[in-house]
């Protein structure tokens, strides 16, 4: 199959599978998931195809449709947007084994029209990342915040009522107001949306013009979450964990962040952006955001909250390397694409299990409950340790490169900033660690059930039963959630000994 | 050239104007009904090819009765004026058949052959006033349509149906005479009442006063007509009650109508004198487009029945429309030339979502809709997919017509006005999810749970449109192209 027919293939595929879920009719749940679980497959099967081929040094590009004059929805295959394309249909897999154990062992209703938004919203990620120009990306970001709505807004109880709107409002408004304006104003100072080396806008606008441009863009994307923009995304944790986890720190966030590298690199140029320093006062924000997000993830007690605003920190991290404009930040930034996703997922899916397996939401509450969870617990910390940006974990690697590109481009402040963000993870993430395994269990907790009854608890199927391993006080998630948690865990080893792979793939873009 | 070749652009008139008073010999509603929607499908093939001759072979001219103008009429169609004829027709193609059920239920049996003969003058009278290039053959054609509407606005069961109708004939009547006023001054300075003939003779006289005060009644009549703010008042009220077949196919059509006069007399009559330019009205009109576009979309954001807060979103619509012609460049032109026909595919989609909650619910205010998801879910699907088109979310047509309007604003360097523009459809995005959320997280009053759809001869039209709205949404090459070619062609014809 040539790689253009595979690139549609890749959107068809989870297009088809949310069809498949929608009509598979609400008695056949096996089926339904079933379905999911294969899409996902399939669809990462093809990405690697076709990273393999543009590892090959090839960039296929295919045009869908002409959706204006002179404006078509093309899809132009680079390594920035395999790597995230990557990542997002590789962690859809272990998503949909988690997902299939949470949201069973959680009673979820609507679950039908749960994995047809959740289909939907990969195939915007995928969009995303294949766009061959702005406009391409505009429409599937778009398509991607209204996919998941209805999955924040998933339980409709008045809370989940209100994130909704938030949601939707930030995320609307921002890439309205902003985004669409800075696009349709590059076409018409630039004459093409097309992402090109070097960027599209060198040259053809003056130095203000590109100033308030660059401005628009970054604050237009409002998926990556820059203050004071990043409300929605503590408002989304009331959804259910898995799109917390997928769509939360993964899918959605990095589209984000992603769509800001996209625009730094080949919209702008990382060398206009030095030439011009249009991105200075963002990189002060960036930092200002990776700083007061990780304070305010300290003084949450909802576990899901902190990973949260600790997502919005990290988020900043990605943004601030583009903001650098130095190929190594950038490169950087790209690093931790991966580095955080395959961190943040592994913490989000701890906080599910411990949610849905120990019924248990805030901090405070999961004093000891590493004894009785220890693997889930021993994957928490490994993230940490990631997130953290500790050897021998992929974390460090892209740390490593932001700071070298704060050195590089003389800007030390920003490896203060990265140095003081390590110590505030610590701050936070440790503790849920330390109480887990050595706090003592308060009593009255026991008896919380925040509303679930443990006559629902896992139903009496040998994948969602809870793991004991034979040791007395053991009740750890089952296996259907336990084996994506130790998988997401292992990926964060391996990328510590897997990082230079990535930087020579992605080395056509930023050289080195 | 065959008959139908060579007599095309009158054709498109006669046969819905003759084809009306047969409705009354009719007097059956059912007969009735089928007469119209036949004459309105034969209107919409001859609109397409119609377009399809003047896409092909440019401009078409037909002297009426062989007396070539100046002395006769003569009617003129441009790419401009097709694609007018084109969305007149094709939505009285799609609201006809919907007609038939919403009229049923919300209009007394005697009088439906009554609604469909006036349907059918008001679609000639549409009709003439996009093909004629005779002024006064224009306000012909005007008051045609205009007298129709005031009756089909009135003729529903609901009382105050008719004082909508009489503000609205008071205030359309106003228009309509200060426009003959302008038209009379005009034909005082120049003799002559053939648009192209009057716009070679209004540059030896455009200094004189008479001429100015004729621009002035021209633009403050169609104004009225059209509903430019400040002049709307007596919009939402007409379209509020009248009966929903009724408002769907006015909404989509009856503002673009006038909106296209006004255009052809600005551009074409007045051309020459680029009266925007000459006489400084171009920030003032901009003025009060955004004015337009922002207290539209407000009022909107206040009422509590539902086809009203339609009706003001059509004011705030109203206001792109004359922003994009009025800003001066081809494309933003092109932008307000697109959102005629984008806005008559969504505006009419959203009304016709109206009609089948009116039809089972007998009420559109916005409490009756909660739990609307549940209980009538296509007919609550298409009132979001209306809604996105509203809000201009990419894959529908409202975002084709942003695109271009921006991009007019910034190639003019206008940058404030196409921010805006963004915060406009801002606004629309509160007004839309008020509605999506009372539809879908409220659940419906006790003894409304069951499912309960709008009949399939509703939604089906419903449907066809909101499917044009994606289509040409996604795939807007068709309209864009067309679009610019009418708005290159009216801006070069004034240099």
């Amino acid at each position: 199959m040539s790689a253009e027919t595979l690139i549609l293939l890749a959107l068809g595929v989870p297009f088809l599978g949310s069809l498949f879920v929608l009509f598979s009719g609400p008695g056949s749940a096996n089926v339904r998931d079933g379905i999911t679980v294969i899409s996902a497959v399939i669809l990462f099967s093809i990405v690697w195809t076709l990273i393999g081929i543009v590892d090959g040094g090839a960039r296929p590009s295919v045009t869908l449709l002409e959706m204006l004059p002179g404006l078509s929805i093309t899809f132009t295959l680079e390594p920035i947007g395999m790597l995230f394309a990557g990542i997002a249909s590789f962690l859809w897999i272990l998503t949909s084994f988690y997902a299939y154990g949470y949201m069973r062992g959680h009673h979820e209703a609507n679950q039908t029209r749960f994995f047809f938004c959740f289909a939907i919203a990969i195939m915007s990620a995928i969009g995303i990342a294949f766009a061959g120009n702005m406009l391409t990306l505009f429409v599937f970001y778009e398509i991607l915040t209204i996919s998941t709505f209805p999955l924040v807004a998933h339980s409709g109880t008045d809370e989940a009522r209100r994130a909704g709107r938030v949601y939707l409002g930030i995320l609307l408004s921002t890439s309205i107001t902003f985004l669409l304006t800075a696009i349709i104003w590059t076409y018409v100072e630039a004459g093409t949306l097309d992402f090109r080396e070097g960027g599209i806008l060198a040259g053809n606008a003056p130095v203000g013009v590109i100033g308030v441009l660059f401005g628009l863009y970054i604050y237009g994307i409002g998926k990556a979450a820059l203050m004071p923009f990043h409300r929605w995304l503590p408002a989304a944790m009331v959804a259910p964990t898995p799109v917390s986890a997928l769509l939360h720190a993964v899918a959605v966030v990095k589209a984000g962040v992603f769509s800001v590298i996209k625009v730094s690199v080949y919209i702008f140029g990382i060398d206009t952006l030095a030439t011009t320093g249009v991105s200075t006062w963002l990189a002060y924000v960036a930092a200002a955001t990776i700083l007061l997000a990780s304070l305010v993830a300290m003084r949450k007690d909802n576990l899901k909250a902190r990973l949260a605003y600790s997502t919005v920190s990290q988020l900043s991290y990605i943004v601030l390397g583009a903001m650098l404009a130095s190929n190594i930040g950038a490169m950087g930034s790209t690093m931790h694409i991966v580095m955080h996703a395959f961190g943040k997922i592994t913490l989000f899916f701890c906080a599910g299990a411990i949610i849905v397996f120990a019924h248990k939401t805030e901090i405070s509450d999961m004093h000891g409950l590493g004894r009785k969870m220890p693997v889930t617990f021993f994957c928490f910390f490994i993230a940490s340790l990631s997130i953290i940006g500790l050897p021998p974990l992929g974390g460090v690697w892209s740390k490593w490169y932001l700071a070298m590109a704060a050195v590089e481009t003389e800007q030390l402040i920003f490896v203060a900033v990265l140095m003081i963000s390590s110590l505030l993870n610590i701050a936070y993430l440790m503790p849920v660690v330390l109480y887990g395994f050595f706090g003592k269990e308060k009593s009255a907790a026991v008896h919380a059930h925040d509303g679930h009854d443990d006559h629902h608890a896992p139903p009496d199927h040998p994948m969602l039963k809870h793991l004991t391993f034979g040791i007395k006080g053991v009740k750890e998630a089952p296996v259907m959630c336990l084996a994506p948690i130790v998988l997401t865990t292992f990926g964060c080893f391996a990328l510590f000994f897997y990082a230079d792979r990535i930087r020579l793939f992605l080395a056509p873009v930023f050289g080195g | 050239m065959s008959f139908i070749e060579t007599h095309i652009s009158v054709l498109v008139v006669i046969v819905p104007l003759i084809a009306a008073p047969f409705c009354i010999l009719l007097r059956n509603s059912v007969t009735a009904w089928a007469w119209a929607t036949v004459v309105c499908l034969v209107t919409m093939a001859l609109a397409v090819q119609l377009l399809q001759q003047v896409w092909l072979g440019g401009t078409i001219s037909y002297d009426l009765g062989n007396w070539p103008g100046p002395w006769g009429i003569v009617y003129r169609v441009d790419e401009l004026g097709a694609f007018v004829v084109l969305i007149v027709a094709a939505l009285a193609a799609i609201v006809l058949p919907y007609a038939k059920t919403s009229i049923e239920r919300e209009i007394p049996k005697e009088r439906h052959y009554l609604v469909y003969c006036m349907l059918l003058l008001c679609i000639a009278g549409l009709l003439g006033m996009a093909v004629t290039s005779d002024a006064f053959n224009l306000f012909v054609f005007l008051e045609i349509s205009s007298l129709a509407t005031y009756v089909l606005v009135g003729i529903g069961q609901d009382r105050r149906a008719l004082t909508a109708a009489l503000r609205y004939l008071i205030l359309g009547t106003l228009g309509a005479t200060f426009y003959v006023i302008g038209i009379g001054m005009l034909y005082q300075m120049t003799g002559s009442l053939n648009m192209t003939d009057l716009a070679t003779l209004l540059p030896a006289v455009q200094d004189t006063r008479t001429v100015h005060a004729a621009l002035a009644f021209i633009v403050v009549g169609f104004g009225l007509k059209l509903a430019m703010f400040p002049l709307h008042f007596w919009l939402p009220n007409a379209y509020t009650f009248a009966p929903s077949a009724v408002t769907v196919f006015l909404a989509a059509t009856a503002t673009k109508v006038a909106i296209y006069s006004l255009i052809r007399l600005i551009f074409t009559v007045f051309g020459d004198i680029e009266p925007l330019e000459t006489y400084n009205l171009r920030f003032a009109v901009i003025i009060l487009a955004v004015a337009g576009m922002f207290a539209g979309s407000l009022m909107a954001i206040f009422q509590t029945n539902i086809k009203r807060m339609l009706a003001y979103s059509s004011v705030a619509q109203v206001g792109y429309m004359i922003l994009g012609i009025s800003i001066g460049n081809a494309l933003a032109m092109a932008g307000g030339i697109i959102h005629m026909f984008n806005h008559a595919l969504m505006k009419g989609a959203l009304f016709m979502v109206m009609g089948c909650v009116m039809y089972m619910l007998g009420s559109v205010k916005l409490e009756d809709m909660a739990g609307l998801g549940k209980r009538m879910p296509f007919t609550a699907a298409a009132f979001v997919a209306g809604g996105f088109s509203l809000i201009g979310v990419p894959l529908t047509v409202g975002f084709v017509s942003k695109f271009y309007l921006v991009q007019g604003a910034l190639l003019a360097g206008w940058w404030p006005i196409a921010l805006l523009i963004m915060l406009s459809s801002l606004l629309a995005i509160i007004y839309v999810w008020r509605v999506v959320e009372m539809m879908y997280f409220r659940s419906p009053a006790i003894g409304h749970g069951q499912m309960t759809e709008a009949p399939m001869t509703l939604l089906i039209p419903t449907y066809v449109l909101l499917a044009a709205v994606f289509w040409f949404g996604i795939d807007a090459t068709f309209t864009g192209d067309l679009a610019m070619a009418a708005a290159e062609s009216l801006l070069g014809g004034s240099k």
